[in-house]
């Protein structure tokens, strides 16, 4: 491990003030710039087309790649032999999935990172755990899915796991969620699911049928966007009200993150706000020319990770807007950035970047 | 006691990974085979946590890495090898 990110791993993740968390994070990331410029070829011939320098002095000078290029490339700084892992996104229909490749370092740091975030939301302790989803999803063991990957991670913090949906069907299987709930409901509980399995197969299945359940100490954790969501006009506000009259649970933590920078997330805190971790940053950018945006201004994420070892995925441009909130200023008492997430920037406007990259990685 | 404390362990990991037990050395480490992945893990985690009586925390569940790590995890809930 380097130098740097041991120093970040060794302290809480959201304990470093920004000043302090970007030396040691530019120092880490100017290290990665390096390392990925020597071992992908691909990305040394992107950087050397943007005459991107060795060595950057700021985080935003750092290059970066659109996000979806790893849905037409796949983009290593490993050999084949040392891939342990290959994570594919989940796509909607007709469209290609990203593939990120891991080594057993990278994944050994995802799962350290996530750790480490999530025990600032749910403690040490493994609560009983109640998996928003049907339990297929994690039977295909030699090729997971994106969702069933990311159910796997946060099984580690739950213990006795109950899935709270039918295969096939997606109904909630109260054959199960009873005895659990008769057992661990009064207790600490942890959920987990995709927000639109959450919402969908959960919160409205309980709507529509007049049900509710009463798990007053549940701690819900959730993500994956609100894009699949857009028809049924709820936004993360609407959610949380609407979760908590079903279900009597009050903690409810979106997160932000992508599968082209797993264990690098960024979780909504106890005020609202997504928290970007120590190993980890934000930039927001003005879409019609990439500089930065000021502080409040909307404009398109770039996240910085210093996890991605065997991939050049630790400065990515993404498609998502999203705005700085604050900067070690949060109620919650966490420190670094905080941003809120906007949704995606229309079609019709990506189209012209990622041209460009594409070709330029030809 | 340590023996049979030992049979126990063993008996954990044979159950819960369905492998035999003469593989089941301090050695044997997690993602080398593919009986021991994240899924069995959680299975391997639930069944010592039976067989000792004990409640193991994340810490210890990310960190049980090799048959032998999970002795010395167990040492520290006064389960002795």
């Amino acid at each position: 491990m380097s130098d740097q990110l041991e120093t970040l791993f060794t302290q809480p993740v959201y304990a470093f003030k920004q000043s302090e968390k970007e030396k040691t994070l530019l120092a880490a990331l100017n290290e990665l710039e390096a390392h990925h410029r020597a071992h992908c070829s691909a990305y040394s011939a992107i950087t050397a087309t943007k005459n991107a320098p060795n060595s950057v002095e700021k985080l935003a000078d750092l290059p970066f790649l659109p996000v979806r290029l790893f849905k037409s490339h796949l983009l290593e700084s490993i050999s084949p032999e040392d891939r342990f892992k290959m994570l594919a996104s989940s796509g909607t229909t007709g469209q290609q999935v990203s593939r990120i490749s891991l080594d057993r370092r990278t994944a050994g740091y995802q799962t350290k990172a996530m750790v480490q975030i999530m025990q600032s939301f749910l403690g040490k302790q493994r609560m009983p755990m109640l998996v928003l989803d049907h339990p297929s999803v994690v039977k295909d063991r030699l090729n997971f899915s994106a969702r069933g990957a990311g159910i796997l991670g946060m099984a580690n913090f739950g213990r006795k796991h109950c899935y709270a949906l039918h295969d096939e069907t997606m109904q909630p299987n109260w054959d199960a969620i009873d005895p659990f709930l008769e057992e661990f409901g009064d207790g600490p509980v942890f959920l987990f699911g995709f927000t639109f399995m959450a919402w969908k197969y959960f919160v409205r299945a309980l709507e529509e049928s007049g049900r509710t359940v009463n798990i007053p100490n549940g701690i819900l954790v959730h993500s994956g966007g609100w894009k699949k969501l857009l028809s049924e006009a709820v936004d993360n506000d609407a959610f949380k009200q609407r979760t908590k009259a079903v279900t009597g649970i009050s903690k409810i933590h979106n997160f932000y993150g992508m599968v082209e920078q797993v264990g690098s997330i960024f979780v909504e805190c106890e005020a609202g706000r997504l928290h970007a971790p120590s190993f980890a940053d934000v930039i927001i950018r003005r879409a019609q020319d990439w500089s930065v945006a000021d502080h409040g201004e909307e404009g398109l994420i770039q996240v910085l990770s210093c996890l991605p070892h065997s991939y050049p995925g630790h400065s990515l441009l993404t498609e998502d807007l999203g705005q700085i909130t604050g900067v070690d200023d949060c109620p919650c008492g966490r420190n670094g950035h905080t941003f809120a997430v906007h949704g995606r920037l229309p079609k019709a406007e990506i189209r012209g970047c990622s041209d460009t990259f594409d070709g330029a990685a030809s | 006691m340590s023996t049979d404390n030992n049979e126990k362990l063993v008996g954990a990991f044979v159950e819960a990974l369905q492998i035999e037990a003469i593989t089941v050395t301090d050695e044997l480490q997690y993602n080398t085979i593919k009986e021991w992945d994240s899924v069995a893990h959680m299975t391997l985690v639930a069944a010592l946590e039976e067989v000792f009586d004990i409640m193991l925390d994340t810490d210890d569940i990310i960190d049980m890495s090799s048959v032998g790590k999970a002795k010395e995890i167990l040492g520290r809930y006064d389960v002795n090898f």
